[in-house]
């Protein structure tokens, strides 16, 4: 364990100098003299807003509400009360397809993103009331669950079972894991069968489904939840949306799969605003915490 | 390969017919027989050195018995049931109570046409919400009634439309599936031919999966596996052999638990054999599985599960 928070440690001082090398770059090509890493640049409305600030409005757009993605990570900063504890497992990036390239993909994205796998288990407090926080990160393979994602995802739910503890999934997936194949799809299975077992004992699950939801991920545990929350414009669904225009022929009106439309039809219980989302969780696990009579 | 062989075969079945029309009885009889044991032979030579495209073409035969022939010949009269109680009935899987050996149990399966007219009808075996929704309502019957459970798996996925959407194919899949994992029953499931993504899964976590020889079974079709990773869904034979989706492979990893030999056929009667042959397996397992108590089986089928991937 020891070995493993020393490597982890060293791969992010790395990644840190990597990045003040980069930003060095950009500011030499740059013709005016603004430093733009200070800035980001809203993908919908344009505007451009000061990166502490964004990171202080839970990366929320102060004009338009956009919501930009968020590593797991920064999930998990965001929702659970400081000094949480990660229970990760050293991810061991093994190939079980022997596909060309899986490797040193996974490899290279562990140099570029903050995350060693597509999520982050945590134990932690929300107000206090103790939980098992999962978080998905769509910046590593696009979140997909392979059986990493699967098993660690498994434990989570067997670690809260045992402790009788609430949990709590951020899902952000493209589905399962392509490079991974069949394997992929059987940790559907698992992780459903995790969700059951820990909905047997009585515990809530609640999940709350980010930008983007999709395939074998939203057909196993993110559909299962005893809450399905969903942040706002979030795209929320089982096939993708090219697949879907080549079978129906036909363009998807815009907003299609989207949070509001899921809620429309019947999937999702709330949509709710980021910034409200902690509040929201705090208070349903409250709610659920209170002593059962007997 | 695969498809030269056929062609072979093809032009003993049209010699066949001509010579149907001699009217030397004696000729007729000694060339027929003669014909007969060339094509049991170019069958034989068909079904060494398969390749994972070759296995795949031939899963996708459509002279290949889909699962209704399976469901009316391994079992006896069914009886099937219809609508999932709240939006419609999918006909891409049919399911209902029958007798397997005398005893009754409850059966499920998605259903290919033969034709393209049954095909229409059936939605190429692509099923809708609401067929897993009758899915789900039928196993908790089981379930109630302590029947055993036997699925027939051919599909090539769920069906990626937008009305699909909108009545949540996804919630749907992953009902199916937690569903499955907490059965007290015996589920044995058969994958006759395509075991296509989540829509194969969600009637296919049994406490016994098994797979004809030159059925396939995988995460996405090769099709969309080569579209998606190469961006060119004409790489699909390259994908096929890549993703590991035959019986044998899937043996290996735990996802199959049994194989059932297959003698290659390209004509629906040839297949009697295997399908006695699916019988046998089914009728064995079964026996073995009734042994379990209700939490035992449960257990059983979530613990297999939980065990794939594990080491990875």
């Amino acid at each position: 364990m020891n070995n493993f928070l020393k490597r982890r440690n060293l791969i992010r001082l790395i990644k840190r100098r990597r990045k003040k090398e980069e930003d060095v770059e950009i500011n030499i090509k740059d013709k005016i003299n603004i430093p733009q890493h200070l800035f980001t640049q809203c993908p919908n409305c344009g505007s451009n807003i000061l990166t502490d600030r964004l990171k202080e409005l839970g990366k929320v757009c102060p004009d338009c509400d956009y919501h930009f993605s968020m590593g797991a990570r920064e999930r998990l900063d965001l929702i659970l009360d400081p000094e949480y504890e990660e229970i990760q497992r050293r991810a061991r990036y093994r190939n079980p397809l022997s596909f060309p390239g899986y490797k040193e993909k996974m490899r290279d994205l562990l140099n570029k993103t903050d995350a060693e796998e597509a999520v982050v288990v945590a134990r932690g407090t929300i107000d206090t009331l103790p939980l098992v926080a999962m978080a998905m990160d769509a910046a590593f393979m696009m979140g997909s669950m392979g059986t990493y994602v699967g098993e660690q995802i498994t434990r989570g739910f067997e670690m809260a079972g045992d402790k009788k503890w609430p949990v709590i999934i951020f899902s952000a997936s493209g589905g399962a894991r392509m490079q991974e194949g069949i394997l992929s799809l059987m940790q559907m299975a698992k992780t459903a069968g995790a969700v059951r077992e820990h909905g047997e004992k009585g515990l809530l699950f609640i999940s709350c489904v980010t930008h983007p939801t999709t395939g074998g991920v939203t057909a196993s545990f993110a559909s299962l939840g005893d809450i399905i929350l969903a942040e706002p414009n979030a795209l929320v669904g089982f096939a993708g949306q090219r697949v879907i225009e080549q079978t129906i022929g036909e363009k998807l009106p815009e907003g299609f799969q989207r949070s509001e439309f899921m809620q429309k039809h019947g999937f999702i219980d709330a949509v709710i605003h980021r910034q409200e989302l902690k509040t929201t969780l705090a208070r349903l696990i409250a709610l659920h915490s209170r002593e059962k009579k007997k | 390969m695969i498809e030269n062989y056929e062609k072979k075969y093809r032009a003993l079945v049209k010699q066949e017919e001509k010579i149907k029309n001699f009217t030397d009885e004696n000729v007729r009889f000694h060339l027929l027989q003669d014909l007969h044991i060339a094509k049991v032979k170019t069958r034989k030579k068909a079904s060494k050195n398969l390749s994972a495209s070759d296995r795949v073409y031939l899963a996708r035969h459509p002279k290949r018995p889909k699962t209704k022939t399976f469901v009316e010949t391994l079992l006896d009269e069914p009886i099937y049931f219809h609508g999932d109680r709240a939006f419609g009935d999918d006909k891409s899987i049919a399911g209902g109570i029958a007798e397997f050996n005398g005893d009754p149990v409850t059966f499920l399966a998605t259903v290919k046409g033969e034709t393209l007219e049954e095909n229409l009808k059936y939605n190429f075996g692509m099923p809708s919400p609401e067929g897993y929704r009758k899915a789900i309502r039928l196993m908790r019957q089981a379930d109630k009634f302590n029947r055993p459970i036997i699925t027939f798996v051919d599909t090539p996925g769920a069906y990626p439309g937008s009305e699909a959407e909108k009545r949540g194919q996804g919630e749907a899949i992953a009902s199916c599936i937690e569903c499955m994992t907490g059965l007290k029953v015996p589920v044995i499931t058969v994958i006759t031919g395509e075991g296509g993504s989540g829509g194969a899964l969600a009637l296919a976590v049994a406490n016994q999966v098994m797979m004809l020889e030159n059925a396939v079974y995988s995460i996405l079709t090769p099709e969309g596996f080569a579209s998606i990773l190469w961006k060119d869904s004409n790489r699909s034979e390259e994908a096929a052999e890549m993703m590991k989706l035959t019986a044998e492979d899937l043996k290996t990893f735990g996802v199959c638990d049994r194989i059932i030999k297959e003698e290659v056929c390209f004509e629906k009667s040839e297949f009697d054999n295997n399908l006695k042959r699916v019988k046998l397996a089914i009728e064995e397992e079964l026996k073995r599985l009734k042994r379990f108590s209700e939490d035992r089986l449960k257990h059983l089928r979530m613990q297999k599960f939980r065990r794939i991937g594990r080491g990875f």
